[in-house]
């Protein structure tokens, strides 16, 4: 928005601005509603529906989407894959502002956000899986904002600050891959507690390690997916090692994303074949989780794979596309299509209106962040003052 | 009832020292808990039950909850299924049974389960399992993320939608004030047909047996809430299946906490091996860089060596060309030189 203003462009009035001002009043209007009316006003929520939209699609998606940060530094300062190191700083934040939009969304949610710190200071519910998930969620947050500093300190010329927090690369990586660990697979951990409410092809005690091993395939695919938009919009601001390992890392990421995808899909099915629940898969039900597990899990593994061999990039950024489409039919079968099965239809949740569209309105506020971000500091290329000191 | 005020006075004191004398609740190992001993429930005769609703208007003054469009006297809200609600903390339904003559009233309420589903997912602690039964509610610290209302079997907590800045959690309470006071629940106080019995929940579970037997064939073999979900305080006779009265029979026996026990013990697991992986995996990588660094140097030093040695040779030969050729240039020069010695001489 004033970043174009910034740069003296002769208008505001680019497509980009009208249409993101337009998201961003109405998200304000709605936010009023939602903080002076309660969530009655705004939600389609009930006594029957606690979870909605905004944790189904904000939380469950959003943090499984922004998983790209600890593969990617992972990749690269563990595991010594360098060549990948120009994806780090966007993948990193993404992750950031994945993350804190995730908070951001949740105090919509939560009867009183103000309180959101109570589980740390005024009593510990240590037998809550949410107790995890909001202990790791809020640690991960700040490593994930020391792990983008640098790049904020470089355009502000923070060489001493910046120099020290670089030191801590290493810490942060560990520190950053063991929390996600624990609070990707705890959100589908969370559904544990409700085996008489979720449908039985979705509940399975291997919840927690289908949400880690899906965040995995989510972070991955997520790299590619932003990678390519980037690339579309934001090129100018690209140098020569961020355009020339671009390649290399859409092929590795694609290669990566496939193999993970199948070791993920046998574990869907063992989950199946655990409950042995084989007679389920030709209700309807049965039929939506056959789409999910063959539409949007074994073919996305098929097509980074032929990508992969081809040498394909159009393949595979479409496929990443996929799978982060993949993911959000994931997490919305989880914690609410697959959810209630067992009400009657008058009894089920259909998300308002304006639930979705402050959902959108979150996104968009992620998207003009990002923005305003790569057009001012060092992400898709190397401050020339900071190169070959990492 | 014909519990004496004093009675009752001793038993709340015998649950509250009981509960610090009994077994602590493990959601894993070897041990089963069996609830608080001396603690208080309720129990459910579902056939004496003639749905006035008496219980619905006594909770709702005891709670001081808003009054109803339909007051508590119309019982053609009995028409349709209802559930617990911010106003409601209990009701009643009605199940039409085919071929029986009389339909069966139900009393919906919180079950006050041994293990609550709904304190074990609270990440601020707000709900409490009395040693005295009764599971009670804390709004002073609940953030209101509604895990509560997810996680519970029965669906019985509700949540106050309409209210922007202090919506909170309501559920029945087994009327906890009333039974610290020394008085049975006012559900209970106001049922006319003993529907309702409070009481110790073991006292309770051998009346209901004694009428399972006596009556074979007045109720079905089954005390709903003595194992559901690891067991309940609130406990249920039916002359029917206990599913026709809109009761889950798919419940399983295992208290809630233990449904999530596994996932949570794997979290130590992970922050003690978790780091030692990865730096594990982080040492290969490094290793991996030495060696082939260290290979590529030996490479490099070997092949300089060898080109060092070829330089060297050919050094030496070009040294061996070049005396050689000076020294023939040389004799080249004194036999010319003798030649002409000779033709001077001549």
């Amino acid at each position: 928005m004033s970043d174009n203003a910034a740069m003296g462009a002769k208008t505001w009035l680019t497509p980009f601005n009208v249409v993101t001002g337009a998201i961003i009043i109405i998200g304000l209007v709605l936010s009023v509603l939602r903080f002076t009316m309660g969530l009655g006003a705004v939600t389609n929520l009930t006594d029957d529906n606690a979870w909605g939209l905004w944790i189904g699609f904000d939380l469950l998606v959003g943090v499984a989407l922004a998983a790209g940060g600890y593969v990617t530094s992972a990749a690269v300062y563990l595991l010594g894959m360098k060549k990948f190191h120009s994806a780090v700083r966007p993948a990193v934040l993404t992750g950031f502002l994945g993350y804190a939009l995730v908070v951001f969304a949740l105090s919509y949610d939560v009867g009183r956000p103000w309180r959101l710190p109570y589980p740390f200071i005024m009593q510990q519910g240590t037998t809550s899986l949410l107790f995890e998930v909001a202990g790791c969620v809020a640690l991960y947050l700040t490593v994930l904002f020391l792990e983008f500093v640098p790049a904020a300190m470089e355009w502000l010329g923070l060489k001493k600050l910046r120099k020290l927090i670089v030191r801590l690369t290493l810490a942060l990586t560990v520190l950053g891959v063991v929390l996600s660990t624990l609070h990707q697979s705890s959100l589908g951990a969370i559904f544990l507690i409700a085996p008489s409410k979720l449908h039985p092809l979705w509940y399975s005690s291997y919840l927690p390690v289908f949400f880690f091993i899906s965040s995995i395939a989510a972070g991955l695919s997520m790299v590619i997916f932003e990678s390519s938009l980037s690339h579309r919009y934001f090129a100018d601001k690209m140098d020569e090692a961020h355009l020339r390992e671009n390649e290399g890392v859409t092929l590795g990421f694609g290669k990566a994303a496939s193999m993970v995808l199948a070791g993920y899909f046998i574990i869907k099915v063992m989950g199946v074949a655990g409950g042995d629940h084989w007679g389920l898969l030709g209700t309807p039900y049965g039929l939506w989780f056959l789409v999910e597990l063959l539409g949007f899990v074994a073919l996305p593994s098929l097509l980074y794979a032929v990508g992969v061999r081809n040498k394909d990039l159009t393949l595979i950024r479409w496929t990443a596309g996929w799978t982060v489409l993949g993911i959000v039919v994931n997490r919305l079968n989880i914690s609410l299509v697959a959810f209630n099965w067992q009400l009657p239809s008058s009894q089920r949740y259909f998300p308002h209106w304006m639930e979705i569209a402050t959902s959108v309105f979150i996104v968009t506020v992620g998207i003009v962040v990002f923005r305003f971000i790569v057009t001012r500091m060092p992400i898709f290329y190397e401050h020339p003052e900071y190169k070959d000191i990492h | 009832m014909s519990i004496s005020r004093r009675k009752f006075l001793g038993w709340i004191g015998a649950a509250g020292v009981g509960s610090t004398l009994g077994k602590s609740a493990f959601a894993g190992g070897g041990k089963h808990f069996e609830g608080h001993p001396d603690s208080f429930g309720v129990l459910h005769d579902t056939t004496l039950c003639v749905g006035c609703r008496s219980c619905e208007a006594a909770c709702a003054k005891e709670n001081a909850l808003p009054v109803p469009d339909k007051p508590f006297t119309d019982l053609s809200v009995l028409q349709e299924k209802r559930r617990t609600s911010p106003t409601a903390y209990t009701v009643v339904n009605k199940f039409d049974i085919p071929g029986r003559k009389t339909p069966v009233f139900v009393k919906k309420q919180c079950n006050h389960c041994l293990e609550p589903a709904c304190a074990s997912v609270c990440f601020v602690r707000a709900f409490e399992k009395t040693a005295q039964g009764p599971v009670i509610y804390d709004e002073s610290v609940c953030v209101g993320c509604r895990y509560c209302m997810v996680a519970c079997p029965f669906e019985i907590p509700t949540y106050e939608y309409d209210k922007a800045l202090e919506p909170r959690v309501m559920k029945c309470t087994m009327c906890h004030p009333r039974v610290m006071r020394g008085e049975v629940p006012a559900c209970v106080e106001a049922c006319p047909k003993e529907a309702l019995i409070f009481g110790k929940r073991e006292d309770l579970i051998n009346i209901a047996r004694d009428r399972i037997r006596k009556y074979p064939e007045r109720y079905v073999d089954h005390i709903y809430g003595e194992n559901e979900m690891g067991g309940t305080s609130w406990l249920y006779l039916s002359a029917v299946p206990f599913h026709e009265i809109g009761m889950r029979e798919d419940l399983g026996v295992t208290p809630a906490p233990e449904l999530t026990s596994g996932a949570l013990s794997a979290v130590p697991v992970v922050v003690g091996l978790w780091p030692v992986f990865l730096m594990g995996l982080f040492a290969i990588s490094k290793r991996k860089e030495a060696v082939s660094r260290e290979e590529m140097e030996a490479r490099v030093q070997s092949v300089s060596a060898l080109a060092e040695a070829k330089l060297a040779a050919a050094m030496e030969t070009a040294q061996k060309e070049k005396t050689a050729a000076v020294a023939k240039e040389v004799q080249k020069a004194l036999e010319s030189a003798a030649q002409s010695r000779t033709k001077e001489e001549i």
